[in-house]
């Protein structure tokens, strides 16, 4: 049970990343607005979260023009399809270890 | 250390949010009932025409073969009006309820999941469309139903990967009765009214009673 709780990740705890982190696991990439409209948050929340998940490697950014008007997409690393999954191996065996 | 229920609720989290940012699942059962419903009311009306059909279709066959590819030989034909009234009651009626069921589940009716489930189901809507028209202009009249529903099924397939899975049940559906009626030819109306009228009914009922009857019960 002690490695369990090792495996959960810290930046995991947030919701919202988690959330991020959910949406990106099942679609190839995603724009900043397509995130937006599915975790329902407003801009500066997001980017910072973002921002985090960036830093730790779990996320890559491509920023792109669609036409004049800057287009950023986001999609999971391997490292970071790594990590999310651990967490929820993690987040399993402590659910059973409750039960 | 967390509780158990606060880390369910996070598994739980986890599985929505991916379904939500995949799938468009606001698709209401009613809409799959008021769709049935406008093909089996269409499917009516062009049964007396099709039976003593003979001057409709030959006034068909006359307007491709004079006027070739043009709106207004289609638009003289009673069938063809049939045919537009009921398809675009049936879309109408069927964004109604899938809108109405999307404000209650909070989901944005227009968001990037609607967009690439209508995108899905359009691209081979279309170029099925297209060559059914074509079948109508050789006078293959015979093969239009099992046409419509092998265009529809396999639409529906593909489009069942944006959308609650269940679409692709309806899908196999219409697919199996295209090819049933592949080998009944001369009853493609009765088919059409199976797989556009009936299976939509039932697609519906067994959608609703799954998802929205308990909500609707909540409320």
């Amino acid at each position: 049970m002690a490695i369990s709780i090792d495996n959960l990740n810290k930046i995991f705890d947030s919701r919202i990343r988690l959330g991020i982190m959910s949406a990106l696991m099942v679609n190839s990439s995603m724009s900043y607005n397509e995130m937006k409209e599915i975790l329902t948050i407003t801009d500066g929340n997001l980017a910072s979260h973002v921002k985090s998940l960036e830093e730790n490697g779990f996320i890559k950014v491509q920023k792109g023009f669609i036409g004049k008007k800057t287009n950023t997409t986001y999609s999971v690393t391997k490292a970071g399809e790594k990590a999310f999954n651990a967490h929820i191996v993690a987040l399993e065996q402590m659910l059973k270890s409750l039960k | 250390m967390k509780s158990e229920k606060e880390i369910a609720g996070t598994l739980s989290d986890i599985q929505k949010m991916m379904q939500r940012s995949s799938r468009f699942i606001s698709l209401s059962g009613w809409s799959g009932v008021a769709a049935g419903v406008c093909a089996l009311v269409g499917a009516a009306f062009a049964y007396p025409i099709i039976e003593d059909s003979s001057y409709e279709l030959i006034r068909l066959r006359d307007a491709f073969q004079y006027h070739s590819f043009s709106l207004s030989a289609y638009m003289q034909s009673r069938l063809f009006k049939i045919a537009l009234i009921t398809f675009f009651t049936a879309l109408i009626l069927s964004f109604l309820f899938t809108w109405l069921r999307s404000k209650k589940t909070n989901t944005p009716m227009w968001g990037f999941t609607a967009r690439r489930l209508v995108f899905n189901m359009s691209v081979p809507m279309a170029a099925g469309g297209l060559y059914i028209l074509k079948l109508m202009e050789a006078g293959a009249y015979v093969y239009i139903a099992p046409g419509c529903l092998l265009v529809y099924g396999l639409s529906l397939l593909n489009a069942s990967k944006y959308t609650l899975d269940e679409v692709r049940y309806l899908g196999y559906a219409q697919l199996l009765l295209a090819v049933i009626n592949l080998f009944f030819t001369g009853y493609g109306l009765y088919f059409w009214a199976i797989g556009f009228g009936v299976m939509h009914v039932i697609y519906g009922i067994i959608m609703w009673y799954k998802y929205e009857r308990v909500s609707a019960n909540t409320d």
